[in-house]
């Protein structure tokens, strides 16, 4: 794939005319999904597909677009070309953008990371076995995925990685669930059979009789995974500078009245754990680490160079929708063995469903529980709860409401596959909280 | 391409072969206060191998579309069948992928090319310019999107469909703030208004006139009371009840839901397969409909993904649960009735059961009826949040913009709207449904289902709708 991306860049780039900048962006997997139900296959395919974008600028105007490769490479230089020619013809059309960016960043980078992945026609018979008759349903979804970025001034950037994942729901007779991901880059049978295994152990508990519990403000411990949805929702309405600047963002009033979250909360951009790309659609490197929120005060944004320029601000090389790409939130003192006697009596929740902002400039979320979430009396699990509804501020339960946060953080890959399979992963610790409003 | 050709000269041993090409251009403009912010077009094509072997479907998605790429998709497809069917959940047969042959075309005015890139763009452009009706609008956005679809299918069976589709979305929108307030309108929510249609939707007199009243709207919010608390009658708009049909029966009713299939991602459903021709699932006024042929309608179509041919069906009628939605796969796997909503996101997905156009069938109440038999409630407009259980059950929704409703009169503007309920319940409590001059045509381009992950376009209509004490209350 790299061979097919530059050259196409290589061809391209030599066909500009005077005036002209582009930017070209590719993006590709060869990828194996299997679904299954009931631990049984329910549809099973490869899906083979890349794509290049274009980001094309001249005078003071920009269009972009992007198109399917073939992977035959005279095949693809036609389709290149007749998508350049028709950004050139539509670009002048448009009016001016006097907040756009000339991709000028020379920067190269080159990471190309081999794993050990089971072959397509394999996958069944290493998965299911070990199932046994639980019911369980999930996803795999196993192969390469590419990312390239080229420009016109000289960058170049290039991102190749193996992955398999298994997400997947146990469920009990009784319709009580857990949920977990066995993900990597080597492929290990035994290792897979003993997360499985420990799974399965983790299904036990919820066979004892459900509690339902009313409405109110309880003692909560929300996992790793729960805390993970918390803060996917950032990257919506939250951490991007253009957002706060445009009033649509949790976190305005941060910026704006000086409201902090709780000293216990810190968290950053971090690129370290080399899970995804450093680069962006305009080849610019971010930092390794941004701290966006430090000690609960809000001390960066991330702020793509569109927005920078808007705002005469400084660009930290954000993508241009300013989301979260490496997400990480610091550990704190809880250790994981000690949860339950810190929670004491209230609600302990593995993960959580279907979040949505119920008032996004106050902060306000609301979501459900789901999963294994049990009710814990003195420090013991009691009984699974029957899913409740929250809907409570970032304000609160990040802030005064924060007791607790565990020693450990937690990798919680992201298994997404709407646009491509995701590359990425919220890594993040549990919380401990005073009070959490559970409504429905 | 020739499709029909390159079936012919596939050859793998499977019990039946299907070829879905499909090529897509979604083009999408956004103007924020005046300035351009994207102007982008998205191509994308490619071809879906299936195939059937010992009972089990397997396909291969590629970007090939030449006879010798096409071909080694079909014989990897071959060995991942063969492979799986050891495994299979269920054993199909060639009866699960119907004979059919036909055509369909969206209905549209006037074509995709007939406005040029800076027309558009200009009209976006004033339309920001219009939403900003005072210095209070800090915010305007004007978005376009278009979206060309060719789709055609071809099967070892002799089916051959051919479909082309022309939509159309747009949504204006306002953000308004002064001191600590902030709120935002939109025209009917985020992309409501997506049809089949051509480009008579941006008709410049229509758009700036909405423009003009969302920017009045989203000042009109600042200074509004919060919406009230309490147990209440709850008058929903046809662009909220688009919502509400969507997350509170469509998934609900998806056959492929209630089998389990999509436990691990967004859930099951509290609907059970013995449910069907029992369950109350609403007052005696709910008749939902699946209907693919409602002229403009944004999830029309002749034929489904596996080759159903597309009919208008009731789901529930009088309140009565009587058909789900599911494919000729479900309906096999079920034995229950279904639809043809067994629907691809793309050529790089395999089918799944989907919603299409479902609607809430028109009553006989005028609106002025509706607002006069409520005594104190509130009136709710616009989607702006949404959240359901993994069941679809517990549902909680905001509005952009509400008005008390006190002694047969709308009265006061309130902000911050929000209500929640269990799904039958609520449907139960429907006491009074509008009739047609109420009813209204919406869609979303934004559907999200199934592992891997799919979003798809769907359609939702719907009359004014009067519910009896719903639980409501404000902001934070």
């Amino acid at each position: 794939m790299e061979k097919l991306f530059k050259q196409i860049n290589q061809t391209i780039m030599a066909e500009l005319q005077t005036g002209e900048h582009l930017g070209l962006n590719f993006g590709g997997e060869e990828s194996t999904f299997t679904r299954i139900n009931a631990a049984k296959v329910r549809q099973i395919g490869n899906v083979d597909e890349a794509d290049l974008g274009f980001n094309l600028i001249l005078n003071s105007r920009r269009t972009t677009g992007s198109i399917s490769l073939s992977g035959d490479l005279d095949e693809d230089l036609i389709r290149a070309r007749g998508e350049l020619e028709r950004l050139r013809v539509e670009v002048v059309q448009l009016p001016e953008d006097p907040y756009l960016v000339i991709p000028d960043s020379n920067a190269t980078s080159h990471s190309d990371k081999h794993g050990k992945l089971p072959e397509a026609d394999a996958i069944p018979e290493i998965l299911l076995p070990a199932m046994g008759d639980v019911d369980l349903t999930g996803i795999w979804a196993s192969g390469r995925v590419y990312q390239g970025s080229a420009n016109s001034a000289g960058g170049y950037h290039w991102f190749a990685s193996d992955s398999f994942s298994l997400d997947y729901s146990l469920i009990t007779p009784s319709e009580k669930m857990v949920k977990a991901t066995y993900a990597g880059s080597e492929w290990d049978q035994a290792a897979y059979e003993a997360f499985l295994a420990d799974s399965l152990t983790k299904l036990e508990l919820m066979s004892l009789p459900p509690k339902k519990i009313e409405p109110g403000d309880y003692r909560t411990f929300i996992a790793s995974a729960g805390v993970s949805d918390i803060l996917s929702m950032f990257s919506w309405g939250g951490v991007s500078e253009a957002a706060i600047r445009q009033s649509e963002s949790c976190l305005g009033k941060m910026r704006n009245e000086n409201v902090k979250l709780s000293a216990l909360f810190n968290f950053s951009e971090d690129f370290s754990t080399g899970f995804t790309p450093r680069f962006n659609g305009n080849g610019e490197v971010a930092p390794e680490i941004t701290c966006l929120i430090d000690n609960g005060e809000l001390t960066n944004t991330l702020v793509s160079t569109r927005t920078a320029k808007e705002y005469g601000v400084e660009s930290n090389f954000a993508s241009e929708g300013e989301g979260l790409r490496a997400p990480s939130m610091a550990a704190g003192s809880l250790k994981e063995s000690d949860v339950l006697e810190a929670l004491g009596t209230g609600v302990y929740l593995s993960n959580l469903h279907y979040l949505n902002w119920s008032d996004m400039i106050g902060g306000r979320i609301t979501g459900m529980t789901r999963y294994a979430c049990f009710w814990v009396e003195d420090g013991k699990i009691v009984a699974p709860i029957e899913n409740m509804r929250f809907d409570d501020s970032v304000y609160s339960f990040l802030g005064e409401n924060l007791e607790l946060v565990t020693e450990k953080q937690h990798v919680n890959p992201d298994v997404g596959t709407y646009d491509g399979r995701e590359l990425s992963a919220i890594v993040c610790p549990g919380i401990l909280l005073k009070s959490f409003s559970l409504t429905l | 391409m020739d499709l029909q050709a390159i079936l012919s000269g596939i050859d793998v041993r499977a019990d039946w072969v299907g070829l879905r090409y499909v090529k897509e251009n979604t083009g999408f403009r956004l103007v924020r206060d005046g300035k351009p912010e994207a102007n982008t077009r998205e191509s994308k094509q490619g071809v879906m191998v299936e195939v059937l072997v010992n009972g089990q479907f397997a396909y291969y998605g590629t970007s090939r579309l030449d006879k010798r790429g096409v071909q080694a998709a079909a014989e990897k497809a071959v060995t991942l069948a063969t492979a799986a069917s050891k495994y299979s959940l269920h054993s199909f047969g060639t009866d699960a992928r119907p004979v059919a042959k036909g055509s369909y075309s969206s209905p549209f005015q006037t074509a995709a090319d007939a406005f040029s890139p800076g027309e558009l763009s200009n009209l976006l452009v004033k339309a920001t310019e219009e939403l900003k009706v005072s210095d209070k609008v800090v915010t305007t956005n004007a978005m376009a999107r278009t979206v060309e679809t060719e789709s055609h299918f071809v099967a070892s069976n002799g089916s051959d469909v051919d479909q082309k589709y022309l939509m159309v979305s747009a949504d204006y929108s306002a953000i308004a703030h002064d001191g600590s307030v902030t709120q935002k309108r939109t025209d009917g929510g985020l992309l409501a208004k997506s049809y089949q249609a051509g480009m008579e939707v941006f008709n410049e007199a229509d758009v700036l006139a909405r423009c003009r009243n969302i920017g009045n709207e989203a000042v009109e919010l600042l200074t509004a009371e919060e919406c009230p608390t309490g147990t209440m009658d709850l008058v929903l708009a046809p662009d909220q009840m688009m919502l509400q049909i969507h997350e509170s029966v469509g998934h609900a009713l998806e056959i492929d839901r209630i089998l389990g299939d999509e436990r691990n991602y967004a859930g099951w459903s509290f609907v059970r397969l013995d449910d069907f021709g029992k369950l109350q699932y609403g007052s005696s006024l709910m008749n939902i409909t699946f209907d693919p042929y409602v002229e403009n309608q944004f999830a029309s179509y002749a034929y489904d993904d596996g080759g159903l041919k597309a009919e208008k069906e009731f789901l529930i009628k009088d309140g009565l649960l009587i058909r789900g939605l599911g494919g000729k796969e479900s309906q096999i796997r079920s034995g229950l009735d279904g639809v043809a909503n067994f629907r691809a996101s793309s050529w790089n997905r395999a089918p799944i059961d989907r919603m299409a156009n479902l609607n809430l069938e028109p009553g006989t109440s005028t609106e002025a009826e509706i607002i006069a038999s409520v005594e104190k409630g509130v009136f709710m407009t616009s989607n702006r949040s949404w959240s359901i259980d993994d069941y679809r059950n517990k549902f909680q929704f905001g509005c952009e913009y509400g008005k008390l409703i006190e002694n047969g009169k709308l009265t006061k503007t309130v902000k911050n709207p929000n209500y929640r309920a269990i799904s039958n319940p609520f449907w139960r409590s429907l006491k009074m449904l509008g009739n047609r001059d109420t009813f209204e045509i919406y869609g979303t381009p934004f559907c999200g289902k199934g592992e891997p992950n799919q979003v798809i376009r769907v359609g939702h209509a719907s009359p004014l709708c009067l519910f009896g004490d719903v639980e409501i209350f404000g902001g934070a």
